[in-house]
């Protein structure tokens, strides 16, 4: 991939130091692999005239920033209390059973990938997951069986 | 009152925003100054929603004094702490009171630049913030010379990665300067040397919208609700295992156990409560016992609990106290910035032992280094994402140390 798009980026954030979170964010967004690969972080760091050491420190500091390639759908299921309280690892089996994948794992044809994170604030739905950022609450297994059939289908469309 | 807007406009609406009384609260602030602004906050009781419980006036009255330096304004949206999801109503329901207050908040420091910093999480909600910012500027709110008079001040949302260590004050602002979210050593407090290195005021969501509201409708309006010294009302954020999890707004002294049936609708399936965590996951655990305490800032500090965010978790009696603080720890595992020792390997600790707990492999002795570790953490880490991270843990083995010894094998 060519390199445009980041220095699109870097002068819409004048090449500021300080502004390396949104920059990165930026960059992830418009990547079409969402993930800063370390590549991409020399690349910034030499743009920037700052050590590289210091631009990975950002990237694997913030969860929302990828270190590695992800499948083209993340399923983000909440591990934290009140989805637990909840019953969410009746959620998280149904969703590795029927993708035959373990958590952090991502499926052969890079669809999917199966992930655990912090809560994001949809407790009053719990047990919740996101979908590429979309919440999607008041889980069941049913439920989530229908929507991945749906992302499948989606998918396969999309190819 | 705080939440007297929800569902009647939407974020591009401010005119109906205007109509439902929007913008009086800035008004007042403009018309009576600073001082009178101080004093309506002293009135209210108002202490600091996002967990701390600080009096705002405090951190405010520092506003009295001119400074020569720049001052920077913070909206603290980075609602991360589990079972909380309050600010997301108002940000989402009552955008323009939050900018309301923010820029009441700015005025007070005579800030040229306030900043919303939004949790990577609600990044879906930055366009209508944007929106809203946008049309409170073309309406003359923001911007230069605001209601002529001469004060010019703008907002900026800045999207957070998500990191719950960046609800800190001073996490936060390392990661708008573009570094990784580790709090900074105190002294100085970023009161004096915050946002690159200005004096810098952070607020939470709801403290501003509170703010905002009592300025709106007078403080002696606002205190005729609550009780004792908790004045006025507090938005909830009540979930888990309730017929009805919601955000709702409730006067201060009604008991834990009135909040759980009158206003949440009562424990699902007709089961009983095993207990609460109160604030979300940094939180107390509270037992069914002590249901019959009024929720105020008073009486929960006198039982050594608190209040916290707002957010108020319910288990009922299916629910471990083993597996319940293994999902809380694995949390604050997930969370830990690795700065400091205490925290870093306190919560290694945690997990190594409360696995053993699960596997019930765990010796009575490890409960006590629990406790003696948690003391620790509490007592040496850097900032309160450590001070809190064995609370869950240390009130279970306050209230639960017999369904705790189930998991040893002596």
């Amino acid at each position: 991939m060519s390199n445009e798009y980041i220095d699109n980026i870097l002068s819409n954030f004048d090449f500021s130091k300080i502004e390396l979170l949104p920059i990165l964010t930026e960059i992830q967004k418009q990547n079409k692999d969402n993930y800063i690969s370390d590549d991409i972080s020399d690349y910034v760091a030499t743009k920037l005239k700052m050590p590289k050491a210091r631009v990975d420190e950002v990237i694997t500091f913030f969860s929302a920033i990828n270190t590695s390639r992800k499948g083209k759908i993340v399923l983000q299921l909440c591990e934290s209390t009140v989805c637990g309280v909840k019953k969410k690892h009746l959620i998280g089996e149904a969703i590795q059973e029927k993708l035959n994948i373990k958590l952090g794992e991502t499926t052969p044809d890079n669809l999917f990938t199966f992930e655990h994170t912090p809560c994001f604030g949809a407790c009053d739905i719990a047990p919740a997951m996101r979908v590429n950022g979309i919440v999607h609450g008041n889980l069941t297994v049913e439920k989530v069986l229908l929507l991945l059939d749906q992302l499948s289908k989606d998918g396969e469309n999309n190819k | 009152m705080i939440s007297e807007n929800f569902g009647k406009y939407k974020y591009n609406e401010i005119d109906k925003y205007i109509e439902l009384g929007g913008f009086t609260g800035l008004k007042t602030a403009f018309e009576k100054g600073k001082q009178h602004v101080i004093d309506e906050l002293k009135i209210s009781g108002l202490r600091g929603r996002g967990g701390a419980a600080f009096p705002t006036w405090q951190k405010w009255k520092g506003g009295l004094n001119e400074l020569e330096q720049e001052t920077f304004v913070i909206c603290n949206a980075d609602e991360g702490e589990p079972a909380t999801f309050k600010d997301r109503e108002l940000l989402s329901q009552d955008p323009y009171k939050v900018i309301e207050g923010l820029t009441i908040s700015g005025y007070m420091r005579s800030a040229k630049t306030g900043t919303i910093y939004l949790r990577e999480e609600y990044t879906y909600m930055k366009h209508q913030l944007e929106t809203a910012i946008e049309l409170s500027r073309k309406k003359g709110y923001l911007g230069k010379n605001i209601l002529g008079t001469g004060f010019d001040f703008d907002i900026r949302v800045f999207s957070g990665a998500g990191a719950y260590v960046c609800g800190e004050g001073s996490a936060l602002i390392e990661s708008m300067e573009g570094k990784s979210g580790k709090p900074r050593l105190k002294a100085p407090r970023i009161s004096s040397k915050g946002y690159l290195q200005m004096p810098t005021q952070s607020n939470n969501v709801e403290s501003l919208a509170v703010a905002a509201t009592i300025l709106k409708i007078g403080a002696s309006k606002y205190a005729e609700h609550g009780y004792g010294e908790s004045v006025g009302t507090k938005l909830i954020s009540i979930c888990g295992n309730v017929n009805k999890p919601a955000v709702y707004e409730i006067p201060f002294g009604i008991t834990l156990r009135q909040i759980i049936e009158e206003v949440a609708g009562g424990v699902e399936n007709n089961k009983k409560v095993k207990f609460l965590q109160l604030g979300g996951v940094s939180g107390p655990l509270v037992p069914a016992s002590l249901l019959d305490t009024r929720y105020t800032y008073e009486d929960l500090w006198d039982l050594d609990l608190g209040i916290g965010s707002g957010a108020i978790l319910v288990a009922d009696e299916d629910m471990s106290v083993i597996e319940y603080i293994k999902l809380a720890n694995n949390f604050f595992h997930h969370e830990s910035c690795g700065k400091c020792i205490p925290c870093r390997e306190g919560v290694h600790v945690y997990k190594k032992i409360i696995d053993k707990l699960l596997n019930k492999t765990a010796k009575k002795s490890d409960i006590d280094y629990l406790l003696e570790v948690g003391t620790l953490m509490n007592e040496t880490s850097f900032c309160g994402l450590g001070q809190t991270a064995a609370t869950p843990v240390l009130k279970a083995i306050k209230y639960f140390r017999d369904e705790l010894y189930t998991g040893t094998i002596d």
